[in-house]
Protein backbone atom coordinates (compact mmCIF):
# COMPACT_ATOMS: atom_id res chain seq x y z
CA UNK A 1 0.00 0.00 0.00
CA UNK A 2 1.21 3.48 -0.87
CA UNK A 3 0.01 5.59 1.99
CA UNK A 4 0.15 9.51 1.51
CA UNK A 5 0.47 11.59 5.37
CA UNK A 6 0.25 15.28 5.82
CA UNK A 7 2.07 15.74 2.13
CA UNK A 8 2.81 18.55 1.01
CA UNK A 9 4.77 20.28 -1.84
CA UNK A 10 6.41 23.69 -2.46
CA UNK A 11 7.79 24.74 -4.96
CA UNK A 12 10.94 27.18 -4.50
CA UNK A 13 9.29 30.09 -6.41
CA UNK A 14 6.84 29.10 -3.84
CA UNK A 15 3.93 27.60 -5.61
CA UNK A 16 2.45 25.28 -3.11
CA UNK A 17 1.69 22.03 -5.40
CA UNK A 18 0.41 19.98 -2.99
CA UNK A 19 -1.49 20.83 0.37
CA UNK A 20 -1.53 18.20 3.40
CA UNK A 21 -2.69 15.24 1.03
CA UNK A 22 -3.76 12.13 2.99
CA UNK A 23 -4.34 8.91 0.73
CA UNK A 24 -4.07 5.63 1.06
CA UNK A 25 -3.31 3.67 -2.13
CA UNK A 26 -4.82 -0.25 -2.45
CA UNK A 27 -2.69 -3.01 -3.43
CA UNK A 28 -3.64 -4.59 -7.13
CA UNK A 29 -5.41 -1.60 -7.59
CA UNK A 30 -6.28 1.09 -10.00
CA UNK A 31 -6.38 4.66 -8.17
CA UNK A 32 -6.73 7.46 -10.67
CA UNK A 33 -6.09 11.11 -9.62
CA UNK A 34 -7.73 13.47 -11.48
CA UNK A 35 -8.39 17.46 -11.29
CA UNK A 36 -8.05 20.43 -13.40
CA UNK A 37 -4.88 21.76 -15.11
CA UNK A 38 -2.07 22.98 -12.12
CA UNK A 39 -3.94 20.94 -9.28
CA UNK A 40 -0.78 19.95 -8.11
CA UNK A 41 -1.45 15.70 -10.14
CA UNK A 42 1.89 15.20 -11.72
CA UNK A 43 3.52 16.55 -8.56
CA UNK A 44 1.55 14.23 -6.23
CA UNK A 45 3.18 11.39 -8.75
CA UNK A 46 6.44 12.42 -8.71
CA UNK A 47 6.76 12.52 -5.48
CA UNK A 48 5.74 8.54 -5.11
CA UNK A 49 9.30 8.15 -7.23
CA UNK A 50 11.12 11.12 -5.31
CA UNK A 51 11.35 12.81 -8.81
CA UNK A 52 9.91 15.83 -6.79
CA UNK A 53 10.77 15.88 -3.23
CA UNK A 54 7.93 16.18 -0.45
CA UNK A 55 8.34 19.85 1.64
CA UNK A 56 6.77 17.55 4.88
CA UNK A 57 5.17 15.19 5.24
CA UNK A 58 5.75 11.47 4.77
CA UNK A 59 4.87 8.85 1.31
CA UNK A 60 5.33 5.21 2.06
CA UNK A 61 5.26 2.20 0.55
CA UNK A 62 4.16 -1.02 2.48
CA UNK A 63 5.14 0.74 5.43
CA UNK A 64 9.23 2.09 4.58
CA UNK A 65 9.29 5.23 3.82
CA UNK A 66 10.31 6.24 0.71
CA UNK A 67 13.37 8.39 2.07
CA UNK A 68 15.12 5.29 3.20
CA UNK A 69 16.01 4.51 -0.63
CA UNK A 70 18.16 5.75 -2.73
CA UNK A 71 16.17 7.14 -5.63
CA UNK A 72 17.81 5.14 -8.22
CA UNK A 73 17.48 1.96 -6.98
CA UNK A 74 13.65 3.04 -5.55
CA UNK A 75 12.77 3.92 -8.94
CA UNK A 76 14.28 0.99 -10.59
CA UNK A 77 11.17 -0.92 -8.73
CA UNK A 78 8.71 1.89 -9.91
CA UNK A 79 6.99 1.35 -13.39
CA UNK A 80 6.57 4.90 -14.81
CA UNK A 81 4.65 5.87 -18.28
CA UNK A 82 4.02 9.62 -19.59
CA UNK A 83 2.66 11.49 -21.68
CA UNK A 84 3.96 10.87 -25.10
CA UNK A 85 5.61 7.63 -24.07
CA UNK A 86 9.30 9.72 -23.71
CA UNK A 87 11.17 6.71 -25.01
CA UNK A 88 14.59 6.88 -25.56
CA UNK A 89 14.38 7.81 -29.47
CA UNK A 90 18.41 6.55 -30.13
CA UNK A 91 17.24 3.19 -29.09
CA UNK A 92 14.81 0.43 -30.81
CA UNK A 93 11.39 -1.04 -29.49
CA UNK A 94 13.00 -3.55 -27.82
CA UNK A 95 15.79 -2.44 -25.92
CA UNK A 96 13.77 0.81 -25.23
CA UNK A 97 11.97 -2.11 -23.10
CA UNK A 98 14.99 -3.79 -21.73
CA UNK A 99 16.36 -0.35 -20.33
CA UNK A 100 15.39 -1.43 -16.15
CA UNK A 101 16.23 -5.21 -16.43
CA UNK A 102 19.56 -4.26 -18.17
CA UNK A 103 19.77 -1.15 -15.43
CA UNK A 104 18.85 -4.37 -12.87
CA UNK A 105 21.96 -5.92 -14.28
CA UNK A 106 20.18 -8.40 -15.89
CA UNK A 107 22.28 -10.03 -19.17
CA UNK A 108 21.42 -8.03 -22.78
CA UNK A 109 20.31 -11.22 -24.41
CA UNK A 110 17.57 -11.96 -21.64
CA UNK A 111 16.19 -8.52 -21.28
CA UNK A 112 15.67 -8.71 -24.99
CA UNK A 113 13.55 -12.22 -24.58
CA UNK A 114 11.61 -10.37 -21.82
CA UNK A 115 11.20 -7.52 -24.31
CA UNK A 116 9.76 -9.63 -27.15
CA UNK A 117 7.16 -11.35 -24.77
CA UNK A 118 6.31 -7.93 -23.17
CA UNK A 119 5.62 -6.59 -27.02
CA UNK A 120 3.27 -9.21 -27.60
CA UNK A 121 1.98 -8.76 -23.70
CA UNK A 122 0.95 -4.71 -24.97
CA UNK A 123 -0.94 -6.11 -28.39
CA UNK A 124 2.22 -5.20 -30.70
CA UNK A 125 3.64 -7.22 -33.70
CA UNK A 126 6.83 -8.55 -33.00
CA UNK A 127 8.05 -6.75 -36.51
CA UNK A 128 8.47 -3.77 -34.68
CA UNK A 129 11.42 -5.06 -32.48
CA UNK A 130 13.90 -3.53 -34.34
CA UNK A 131 12.18 -0.52 -35.14
CA UNK A 132 13.10 3.28 -33.44
CA UNK A 133 10.24 5.15 -31.95
CA UNK A 134 10.07 7.78 -34.78
CA UNK A 135 9.06 4.70 -36.48
CA UNK A 136 5.93 4.24 -34.62
CA UNK A 137 2.77 6.02 -34.64
CA UNK A 138 1.69 7.52 -31.53
CA UNK A 139 -0.28 4.83 -30.12
CA UNK A 140 2.30 1.97 -30.59
CA UNK A 141 4.98 3.98 -28.77
CA UNK A 142 2.41 4.78 -25.90
CA UNK A 143 2.21 1.24 -26.14
CA UNK A 144 6.09 0.24 -26.10
CA UNK A 145 6.40 2.90 -22.73
CA UNK A 146 3.71 0.73 -21.32
CA UNK A 147 5.78 -2.81 -22.26
CA UNK A 148 8.87 -0.59 -20.51
CA UNK A 149 7.47 0.36 -17.44
CA UNK A 150 6.63 -3.76 -17.22
CA UNK A 151 9.60 -4.97 -18.20
CA UNK A 152 11.07 -5.25 -14.57
CA UNK A 153 8.00 -6.35 -12.97
CA UNK A 154 7.42 -3.75 -10.82
CA UNK A 155 4.48 -3.95 -8.10
CA UNK A 156 3.76 -0.35 -8.46
CA UNK A 157 3.47 1.67 -11.69
CA UNK A 158 2.70 5.03 -12.31
CA UNK A 159 0.93 7.17 -15.30
CA UNK A 160 0.85 10.27 -16.11
CA UNK A 161 -1.94 11.41 -18.52
CA UNK A 162 -0.37 8.40 -20.64
CA UNK A 163 -3.30 8.17 -23.13
CA UNK A 164 -3.56 12.10 -23.64
CA UNK A 165 -1.98 12.18 -26.73
CA UNK A 166 -3.63 10.06 -28.87
CA UNK A 167 -6.82 10.21 -30.92
CA UNK A 168 -10.31 9.18 -28.66
CA UNK A 169 -10.18 6.27 -30.86
CA UNK A 170 -6.97 4.58 -29.97
CA UNK A 171 -7.49 6.26 -26.45
CA UNK A 172 -10.47 4.23 -26.18
CA UNK A 173 -8.53 0.68 -27.77
CA UNK A 174 -5.15 1.64 -24.88
CA UNK A 175 -7.74 2.34 -22.12
CA UNK A 176 -9.13 -1.22 -22.63
CA UNK A 177 -5.58 -2.62 -23.24
CA UNK A 178 -4.66 -1.52 -19.76
CA UNK A 179 -8.55 -2.99 -18.36
CA UNK A 180 -7.40 -6.23 -19.78
CA UNK A 181 -3.99 -6.24 -18.58
CA UNK A 182 -4.45 -5.07 -15.51
CA UNK A 183 -6.74 -8.14 -14.63
CA UNK A 184 -4.14 -10.26 -15.59
CA UNK A 185 -1.40 -8.44 -13.80
CA UNK A 186 -3.11 -7.05 -10.55
CA UNK A 187 -0.14 -4.40 -10.40
CA UNK A 188 -0.69 -1.41 -8.09
CA UNK A 189 -1.83 1.45 -9.99
CA UNK A 190 -1.54 5.60 -9.91
CA UNK A 191 -2.72 6.96 -12.91
CA UNK A 192 -3.30 10.89 -13.56
CA UNK A 193 -5.53 12.17 -15.99
CA UNK A 194 -7.34 15.55 -16.32
CA UNK A 195 -9.96 13.69 -17.86
CA UNK A 196 -13.07 12.67 -15.82
CA UNK A 197 -14.57 9.63 -18.21
CA UNK A 198 -11.28 7.99 -18.56
CA UNK A 199 -11.00 8.37 -14.51
CA UNK A 200 -14.29 6.69 -14.06
CA UNK A 201 -14.00 4.23 -16.63
CA UNK A 202 -10.09 2.71 -15.05
CA UNK A 203 -10.29 3.44 -11.74
CA UNK A 204 -11.13 1.30 -8.78
CA UNK A 205 -10.93 4.38 -6.53
CA UNK A 206 -10.98 8.13 -7.83
CA UNK A 207 -9.11 11.25 -5.98
CA UNK A 208 -10.43 14.29 -6.99
CA UNK A 209 -7.86 16.83 -6.72
CA UNK A 210 -8.73 20.67 -6.27
CA UNK A 211 -6.76 23.53 -7.52
CA UNK A 212 -4.02 24.01 -4.92
CA UNK A 213 -3.34 20.70 -4.54
CA UNK A 214 -5.84 19.83 -1.62
CA UNK A 215 -8.33 16.36 -1.80
CA UNK A 216 -11.53 16.84 -2.65
CA UNK A 217 -13.46 13.57 -2.57
CA UNK A 218 -11.73 10.06 -2.70
CA UNK A 219 -14.22 7.17 -3.52
CA UNK A 220 -15.55 4.67 -6.18
CA UNK A 221 -16.28 5.79 -9.30
CA UNK A 222 -20.16 4.93 -8.25
CA UNK A 223 -20.31 6.82 -5.36
CA UNK A 224 -18.62 9.98 -7.29
CA UNK A 225 -21.32 9.76 -9.62
CA UNK A 226 -23.81 9.01 -7.59
CA UNK A 227 -22.70 11.43 -4.26
CA UNK A 228 -20.66 14.12 -5.20
CA UNK A 229 -19.60 15.79 -1.65
CA UNK A 230 -19.64 19.45 -3.21
CA UNK A 231 -20.70 21.63 -6.18
CA UNK A 232 -16.65 21.70 -7.63
CA UNK A 233 -17.17 17.66 -7.42
CA UNK A 234 -20.27 17.49 -9.09
CA UNK A 235 -19.74 20.19 -11.67
CA UNK A 236 -16.06 18.16 -12.52
CA UNK A 237 -17.64 14.75 -12.96
CA UNK A 238 -20.47 16.57 -15.51
CA UNK A 239 -24.04 16.84 -16.55
CA UNK A 240 -24.86 12.95 -17.63
CA UNK A 241 -23.79 11.69 -14.46
CA UNK A 242 -27.25 10.21 -13.35
CA UNK A 243 -27.47 8.03 -16.97
CA UNK A 244 -23.37 7.27 -16.09
CA UNK A 245 -23.90 6.32 -13.01
CA UNK A 246 -26.16 3.09 -14.22
CA UNK A 247 -23.19 1.69 -16.04
CA UNK A 248 -22.34 0.45 -12.34
CA UNK A 249 -25.50 -1.50 -11.42
CA UNK A 250 -25.77 -4.58 -12.37
CA UNK A 251 -28.87 -5.01 -14.68
CA UNK A 252 -29.23 -8.79 -13.23
CA UNK A 253 -32.98 -7.91 -11.90
CA UNK A 254 -34.13 -6.87 -15.34
CA UNK A 255 -36.74 -8.73 -16.83
CA UNK A 256 -36.37 -10.30 -20.03
CA UNK A 257 -39.78 -10.77 -21.83
CA UNK A 258 -40.06 -12.89 -24.83
CA UNK A 259 -39.06 -11.92 -28.75
CA UNK A 260 -40.57 -12.69 -31.64
CA UNK A 261 -37.60 -13.93 -33.76
CA UNK A 262 -37.96 -14.86 -37.53
CA UNK A 263 -35.18 -16.65 -39.49
CA UNK A 264 -33.63 -14.80 -42.21
CA UNK A 265 -34.88 -16.71 -45.49
CA UNK A 266 -38.44 -17.15 -44.28
CA UNK A 267 -41.86 -15.99 -45.87
CA UNK A 268 -42.66 -12.73 -45.62
CA UNK A 269 -46.29 -13.93 -44.95
CA UNK A 270 -44.75 -16.16 -42.31
CA UNK A 271 -42.69 -12.93 -40.78
CA UNK A 272 -45.77 -10.75 -40.81
CA UNK A 273 -47.51 -13.38 -38.78
CA UNK A 274 -45.07 -13.48 -36.33
CA UNK A 275 -44.89 -9.71 -35.68
CA UNK A 276 -46.15 -9.14 -32.12
CA UNK A 277 -46.73 -5.12 -31.04
CA UNK A 278 -45.87 -4.78 -35.11
CA UNK A 279 -42.16 -5.86 -34.41
CA UNK A 280 -39.72 -9.27 -35.18
CA UNK A 281 -36.41 -9.52 -34.38
CA UNK A 282 -34.87 -11.32 -37.97
CA UNK A 283 -32.00 -13.74 -36.55
CA UNK A 284 -28.69 -15.67 -38.49
CA UNK A 285 -29.09 -19.80 -38.61
CA UNK A 286 -27.32 -19.74 -34.99
CA UNK A 287 -30.12 -17.38 -33.51
CA UNK A 288 -28.36 -13.87 -33.21
CA UNK A 289 -29.83 -10.75 -34.34
CA UNK A 290 -29.40 -9.13 -38.06
CA UNK A 291 -32.25 -6.71 -37.09
CA UNK A 292 -35.73 -6.05 -37.06
CA UNK A 293 -39.21 -6.10 -39.47
CA UNK A 294 -42.10 -4.38 -39.04
CA UNK A 295 -45.47 -4.21 -40.34
CA UNK A 296 -44.76 -1.04 -42.67
CA UNK A 297 -40.95 -2.55 -43.25
CA UNK A 298 -42.76 -5.84 -44.43
CA UNK A 299 -45.51 -4.24 -46.54
CA UNK A 300 -43.76 -3.42 -49.74
CA UNK A 301 -41.42 -6.84 -49.92
CA UNK A 302 -42.78 -10.13 -51.55
CA UNK A 303 -41.09 -14.18 -50.92
CA UNK A 304 -38.20 -14.79 -49.19
CA UNK A 305 -36.81 -12.10 -46.44
CA UNK A 306 -33.46 -11.21 -46.90
CA UNK A 307 -31.02 -8.88 -45.54
CA UNK A 308 -32.16 -5.96 -47.60
CA UNK A 309 -35.32 -5.75 -45.93
CA UNK A 310 -34.26 -5.23 -42.66
CA UNK A 311 -34.55 -2.12 -40.54
CA UNK A 312 -31.07 -2.08 -38.47
CA UNK A 313 -31.23 -2.44 -34.73
CA UNK A 314 -29.34 -0.69 -31.73
CA UNK A 315 -27.04 -1.61 -29.39
CA UNK A 316 -27.11 -5.37 -27.63
CA UNK A 317 -27.72 -5.70 -24.01
CA UNK A 318 -25.04 -8.63 -23.35
CA UNK A 319 -27.64 -10.48 -20.26
CA UNK A 320 -25.20 -12.55 -18.74
CA UNK A 321 -21.70 -10.78 -17.76
CA UNK A 322 -20.20 -8.56 -16.04
CA UNK A 323 -21.06 -5.88 -19.16
CA UNK A 324 -24.65 -6.43 -18.21
CA UNK A 325 -25.12 -3.25 -16.52
CA UNK A 326 -28.08 -0.81 -16.24
CA UNK A 327 -27.06 2.04 -18.58
CA UNK A 328 -25.99 -1.13 -21.66
CA UNK A 329 -29.54 -2.35 -20.74
CA UNK A 330 -31.25 1.22 -21.04
CA UNK A 331 -29.06 2.00 -24.20
CA UNK A 332 -30.17 -1.37 -25.88
CA UNK A 333 -33.99 -0.04 -25.13
CA UNK A 334 -33.52 3.42 -26.55
CA UNK A 335 -31.56 2.89 -29.38
CA UNK A 336 -33.70 -0.19 -30.42
CA UNK A 337 -36.33 1.27 -33.50
CA UNK A 338 -38.85 -1.00 -31.89
CA UNK A 339 -37.98 0.39 -28.21
CA UNK A 340 -37.23 -2.80 -27.21
CA UNK A 341 -34.07 -3.66 -26.46
CA UNK A 342 -32.44 -7.08 -27.40
CA UNK A 343 -31.11 -9.18 -24.54
CA UNK A 344 -28.17 -11.79 -25.76
CA UNK A 345 -25.92 -14.71 -24.23
CA UNK A 346 -22.53 -14.13 -23.84
CA UNK A 347 -22.62 -16.01 -27.84
CA UNK A 348 -24.66 -13.54 -29.16
CA UNK A 349 -27.88 -15.52 -29.57
CA UNK A 350 -31.16 -13.66 -28.25
CA UNK A 351 -32.77 -14.72 -25.22
CA UNK A 352 -35.19 -11.65 -25.16
CA UNK A 353 -35.94 -8.00 -25.00
CA UNK A 354 -35.95 -5.51 -22.22
CA UNK A 355 -37.84 -2.41 -22.30
CA UNK A 356 -36.33 1.35 -20.93
CA UNK A 357 -39.05 0.66 -18.42
CA UNK A 358 -38.30 -2.93 -17.21
CA UNK A 359 -34.61 -0.74 -16.98
CA UNK A 360 -36.92 2.12 -14.41
CA UNK A 361 -38.21 -0.83 -12.60
CA UNK A 362 -35.28 -2.56 -11.29
CA UNK A 363 -33.54 1.00 -10.66
CA UNK A 364 -36.60 1.64 -8.79
CA UNK A 365 -36.02 -1.45 -6.87
CA UNK A 366 -32.24 -1.37 -6.29
CA UNK A 367 -32.54 2.29 -4.59
CA UNK A 368 -35.72 0.61 -1.97
CA UNK A 369 -32.56 -2.09 -1.19
CA UNK A 370 -30.09 0.34 -0.76
CA UNK A 371 -28.20 -0.87 -3.63
CA UNK A 372 -27.79 2.56 -5.02
CA UNK A 373 -26.00 5.07 -2.39
CA UNK A 374 -28.06 7.87 -1.34
CA UNK B 1 54.87 16.30 -62.07
CA UNK B 2 58.65 15.47 -62.02
CA UNK B 3 59.09 16.85 -58.65
CA UNK B 4 56.03 15.34 -57.50
CA UNK B 5 57.44 11.92 -58.62
CA UNK B 6 60.55 12.74 -57.14
CA UNK B 7 59.23 13.10 -53.87
CA UNK B 8 56.68 10.54 -53.23
CA UNK B 9 57.76 9.49 -49.80
CA UNK B 10 58.58 13.06 -48.68
CA UNK B 11 55.15 13.47 -49.48
CA UNK B 12 53.65 10.56 -47.82
CA UNK B 13 55.34 10.78 -44.67
CA UNK B 14 54.51 14.72 -44.49
CA UNK B 15 51.20 13.90 -45.27
CA UNK B 16 51.45 11.22 -42.11
CA UNK B 17 52.82 14.18 -39.82
CA UNK B 18 50.30 16.34 -40.79
CA UNK B 19 47.50 13.94 -39.93
CA UNK B 20 48.82 13.66 -36.62
CA UNK B 21 49.43 17.62 -35.74
CA UNK B 22 46.17 18.31 -36.88
CA UNK B 23 43.59 15.58 -35.38
CA UNK B 24 45.59 14.60 -31.90
CA UNK B 25 44.09 18.00 -31.02
CA UNK B 26 40.88 17.41 -32.06
CA UNK B 27 40.82 13.72 -29.58
CA UNK B 28 42.24 15.76 -26.99
CA UNK B 29 39.89 18.66 -27.36
CA UNK B 30 37.07 16.19 -27.55
CA UNK B 31 37.81 14.93 -24.15
CA UNK B 32 38.31 18.31 -22.08
CA UNK B 33 35.20 19.90 -24.20
CA UNK B 34 32.49 17.18 -22.88
CA UNK B 35 32.81 17.85 -19.42
CA UNK B 36 33.05 21.60 -19.72
CA UNK B 37 29.81 21.34 -22.54
CA UNK B 38 28.32 19.50 -19.87
CA UNK B 39 28.86 21.54 -17.19
CA UNK B 40 27.76 24.88 -19.60
CA UNK B 41 24.33 22.86 -19.87
CA UNK B 42 24.09 22.13 -16.72
CA UNK B 43 24.45 25.50 -14.72
CA UNK B 44 23.02 28.67 -16.13
CA UNK B 45 26.00 30.87 -14.51
CA UNK B 46 28.35 27.94 -16.39
CA UNK B 47 27.03 28.57 -19.32
CA UNK B 48 27.06 32.50 -19.08
CA UNK B 49 30.92 32.05 -19.03
CA UNK B 50 31.66 29.50 -20.81
CA UNK B 51 30.07 30.02 -24.15
CA UNK B 52 31.16 33.76 -24.42
CA UNK B 53 34.64 32.94 -23.52
CA UNK B 54 35.24 30.24 -26.47
CA UNK B 55 33.60 32.32 -28.55
CA UNK B 56 36.27 35.30 -27.58
CA UNK B 57 39.52 32.59 -27.61
CA UNK B 58 38.17 31.27 -31.35
CA UNK B 59 38.78 34.85 -32.61
CA UNK B 60 42.25 34.90 -31.60
CA UNK B 61 44.09 34.87 -35.01
CA UNK B 62 46.00 31.53 -34.87
CA UNK B 63 49.51 32.87 -35.34
CA UNK B 64 49.65 34.88 -32.35
CA UNK B 65 48.24 31.96 -30.82
CA UNK B 66 51.07 29.56 -31.55
CA UNK B 67 53.54 32.40 -30.40
CA UNK B 68 51.73 33.00 -27.29
CA UNK B 69 51.36 29.30 -26.34
CA UNK B 70 55.66 29.07 -25.44
CA UNK B 71 54.82 32.08 -22.53
CA UNK B 72 51.66 30.08 -21.12
CA UNK B 73 53.01 26.38 -21.76
CA UNK B 74 56.79 27.58 -20.84
CA UNK B 75 57.60 25.22 -23.91
CA UNK B 76 60.22 25.95 -26.58
CA UNK B 77 59.25 28.82 -29.33
CA UNK B 78 59.50 26.02 -32.25
CA UNK B 79 58.33 23.19 -30.18
CA UNK B 80 55.53 21.34 -32.18
CA UNK B 81 53.88 21.14 -28.89
CA UNK B 82 52.64 24.97 -29.26
CA UNK B 83 50.52 24.36 -32.65
CA UNK B 84 48.88 20.89 -31.11
CA UNK B 85 47.96 22.84 -27.69
CA UNK B 86 46.78 26.02 -30.24
CA UNK B 87 44.67 23.69 -31.89
CA UNK B 88 43.06 22.06 -29.22
CA UNK B 89 42.22 25.29 -27.89
CA UNK B 90 40.08 25.91 -30.81
CA UNK B 91 38.75 22.42 -30.85
CA UNK B 92 37.39 23.40 -27.22
CA UNK B 93 36.35 26.64 -27.96
CA UNK B 94 34.26 25.23 -30.81
CA UNK B 95 33.15 22.39 -29.03
CA UNK B 96 31.90 24.09 -25.99
CA UNK B 97 28.99 25.72 -27.27
CA UNK B 98 28.20 23.03 -29.68
CA UNK B 99 27.64 20.19 -27.03
CA UNK B 100 25.97 23.00 -24.59
CA UNK B 101 23.67 23.52 -27.24
CA UNK B 102 23.28 19.71 -28.02
CA UNK B 103 22.57 18.75 -24.44
CA UNK B 104 20.00 21.31 -24.03
CA UNK B 105 17.85 19.70 -27.13
CA UNK B 106 17.51 16.38 -25.74
CA UNK B 107 13.91 16.46 -24.70
CA UNK B 108 12.54 17.05 -21.06
CA UNK B 109 10.24 13.88 -21.25
CA UNK B 110 13.54 12.14 -22.61
CA UNK B 111 15.14 12.94 -19.77
CA UNK B 112 12.23 12.54 -17.19
CA UNK B 113 11.72 9.32 -18.28
CA UNK B 114 15.35 8.32 -18.16
CA UNK B 115 15.50 9.36 -14.58
CA UNK B 116 12.24 7.58 -13.92
CA UNK B 117 13.64 4.32 -15.39
CA UNK B 118 16.20 4.65 -12.18
CA UNK B 119 19.26 6.09 -14.35
CA UNK B 120 21.58 7.92 -11.96
CA UNK B 121 23.36 11.63 -13.80
CA UNK B 122 26.27 9.97 -14.68
CA UNK B 123 24.48 6.79 -16.24
CA UNK B 124 22.03 8.89 -17.99
CA UNK B 125 24.75 11.42 -19.34
CA UNK B 126 26.52 8.72 -21.38
CA UNK B 127 23.68 6.35 -22.06
CA UNK B 128 20.79 8.90 -22.73
CA UNK B 129 22.13 12.55 -23.44
CA UNK B 130 25.58 11.69 -25.17
CA UNK B 131 23.97 9.52 -27.79
CA UNK B 132 21.46 11.95 -28.35
CA UNK B 133 24.04 14.60 -28.76
CA UNK B 134 26.21 12.75 -31.51
CA UNK B 135 24.73 14.57 -34.60
CA UNK B 136 25.60 18.14 -33.58
CA UNK B 137 28.71 16.72 -32.02
CA UNK B 138 29.95 14.81 -35.05
CA UNK B 139 29.00 18.47 -37.15
CA UNK B 140 31.07 20.38 -34.49
CA UNK B 141 34.05 17.83 -34.60
CA UNK B 142 33.86 17.98 -38.59
CA UNK B 143 34.61 21.79 -38.75
CA UNK B 144 37.56 21.17 -36.05
CA UNK B 145 39.13 18.71 -37.96
CA UNK B 146 39.10 20.11 -40.74
CA UNK B 147 39.96 24.09 -39.95
CA UNK B 148 42.64 22.35 -37.93
CA UNK B 149 43.87 20.52 -41.40
CA UNK B 150 44.60 23.97 -42.60
CA UNK B 151 45.83 25.60 -39.54
CA UNK B 152 48.75 23.11 -39.20
CA UNK B 153 50.05 24.41 -42.57
CA UNK B 154 50.10 28.10 -41.20
CA UNK B 155 51.88 26.15 -38.06
CA UNK B 156 55.21 25.60 -40.72
CA UNK B 157 55.58 29.29 -39.76
CA UNK B 158 56.71 28.34 -36.53
CA UNK B 159 58.52 25.04 -38.52
CA UNK B 160 56.19 22.34 -37.17
CA UNK B 161 56.39 20.36 -40.86
CA UNK B 162 53.60 18.72 -42.40
CA UNK B 163 52.38 19.55 -45.64
CA UNK B 164 52.90 23.35 -44.91
CA UNK B 165 56.38 22.80 -45.25
CA UNK B 166 56.28 22.16 -48.93
CA UNK B 167 54.32 25.49 -49.27
CA UNK B 168 56.91 27.66 -47.75
CA UNK B 169 59.92 25.51 -48.99
CA UNK B 170 58.12 26.16 -52.78
CA UNK B 171 57.76 29.57 -52.41
CA UNK B 172 61.03 30.54 -50.66
CA UNK B 173 63.00 28.70 -53.69
CA UNK B 174 64.37 30.28 -56.74
CA UNK B 175 62.34 30.53 -59.15
CA UNK B 176 59.35 29.84 -57.14
CA UNK B 177 58.82 25.91 -57.05
CA UNK B 178 54.97 25.45 -58.33
CA UNK B 179 54.87 22.26 -58.46
CA UNK B 180 55.82 21.42 -55.05
CA UNK B 181 53.26 24.65 -53.76
CA UNK B 182 50.61 22.88 -55.45
CA UNK B 183 51.44 19.55 -54.17
CA UNK B 184 51.39 20.68 -50.89
CA UNK B 185 47.66 22.78 -51.03
CA UNK B 186 46.37 19.38 -53.16
CA UNK B 187 47.21 17.12 -50.32
CA UNK B 188 46.14 19.46 -47.77
CA UNK B 189 42.81 19.71 -49.65
CA UNK B 190 42.47 16.30 -50.13
CA UNK B 191 43.23 15.43 -46.32
CA UNK B 192 40.84 17.97 -45.46
CA UNK B 193 38.29 16.21 -47.67
CA UNK B 194 38.76 12.60 -46.44
CA UNK B 195 38.91 13.42 -42.73
CA UNK B 196 35.66 15.08 -43.19
CA UNK B 197 34.23 12.20 -45.40
CA UNK B 198 35.63 9.76 -43.00
CA UNK B 199 33.88 10.94 -40.01
CA UNK B 200 30.24 11.96 -41.63
CA UNK B 201 30.35 8.56 -42.86
CA UNK B 202 31.12 7.19 -39.02
CA UNK B 203 28.77 10.14 -37.10
CA UNK B 204 26.29 8.28 -39.48
CA UNK B 205 26.71 4.59 -38.70
CA UNK B 206 26.86 6.10 -35.09
CA UNK B 207 23.24 7.08 -35.49
CA UNK B 208 21.34 4.91 -37.62
CA UNK B 209 18.08 6.20 -35.55
CA UNK B 210 18.91 9.38 -36.72
CA UNK B 211 17.92 9.04 -40.33
CA UNK B 212 14.82 6.87 -39.66
CA UNK B 213 11.87 9.79 -39.32
CA UNK B 214 8.67 9.70 -38.91
CA UNK B 215 7.81 10.46 -42.25
CA UNK B 216 8.67 6.83 -43.53
CA UNK B 217 6.66 4.86 -40.96
CA UNK B 218 5.08 1.95 -42.67
CA UNK B 219 1.97 0.17 -41.16
N1 LIG C 1 9.21 22.82 -11.07
C1 LIG C 1 8.22 23.66 -10.67
N2 LIG C 1 8.51 24.86 -10.12
C2 LIG C 1 7.53 25.69 -9.70
N3 LIG C 1 6.22 25.42 -9.80
C3 LIG C 1 5.85 24.25 -10.33
C4 LIG C 1 6.84 23.31 -10.80
N4 LIG C 1 6.19 22.22 -11.30
C5 LIG C 1 4.87 22.49 -11.16
N5 LIG C 1 4.66 23.69 -10.57
C6 LIG C 1 3.37 24.30 -10.21
O1 LIG C 1 2.72 23.44 -9.31
C7 LIG C 1 1.33 23.37 -9.61
C8 LIG C 1 0.94 21.93 -9.84
O2 LIG C 1 1.62 21.44 -10.99
P1 LIG C 1 1.42 19.98 -11.55
O3 LIG C 1 2.32 19.82 -12.72
O4 LIG C 1 1.57 19.01 -10.45
O5 LIG C 1 -0.10 20.04 -12.03
P2 LIG C 1 -0.97 18.97 -12.82
O6 LIG C 1 -2.16 18.74 -11.99
O7 LIG C 1 -0.16 17.82 -13.21
O8 LIG C 1 -1.41 19.82 -14.10
P3 LIG C 1 -1.66 19.37 -15.62
O9 LIG C 1 -3.00 18.73 -15.66
O10 LIG C 1 -1.65 20.67 -16.35
O11 LIG C 1 -0.52 18.46 -15.99
C9 LIG C 1 1.10 24.29 -10.79
O12 LIG C 1 0.66 25.52 -10.32
C10 LIG C 1 2.45 24.40 -11.41
O13 LIG C 1 2.61 25.64 -12.05
MG1 LIG D 1 0.51 17.04 -15.10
Amino acid sequence: MIEFQAVTKRYDDGTVAVDHLDLSIDDGRVTVLVGPSGCGKTTSLRMINRMVEATSGTISIDGADIRSRKPALLRRGIGYVIQNAGLFPHRTVLDNIATVPVLLGAKKAAARRRAEELLVTVGLPSELAGRYPAQLSGGQQQRVGVARALAADPPVLLMDEPFSAVDPVVRDDLQEELLRLQSELGKTIVFVTHDIDEAIKLGDKVAVLRVGGRLAQYDTPATLLAKPVDDFVAAFVGRDRGYRSLGFLSAHGVSVAPLPTVPLGSSVESARGSLRNGWAVVVDDSNAPLGWVSGVSLSTVEGELRRDDLVSGGSLYVADSKAGSLRTALDAALSSPAGIGIAVDSDGTVLGGVTADSVLKSLDDARRSGEVPS
Amino acid sequence: MNWVLDHIPELLSASGDHLQLALLPVAVGLVVSLPLGWVANRWRVARAILVPVSGLLYTIPSLALFVIMPLVLGTRILDPINVQAALTVYTVALLVRSIADALAAVPESVIAAASAMGYRTGGRFFAVELPLAVPVLIAGVRVAAVSNISLVAVGQIIGVGGLGFFLLHGAQSSPPNYQEIVAGIVLIVLLALVVDGLLAFAGRAMTPWARKRAGVVAR
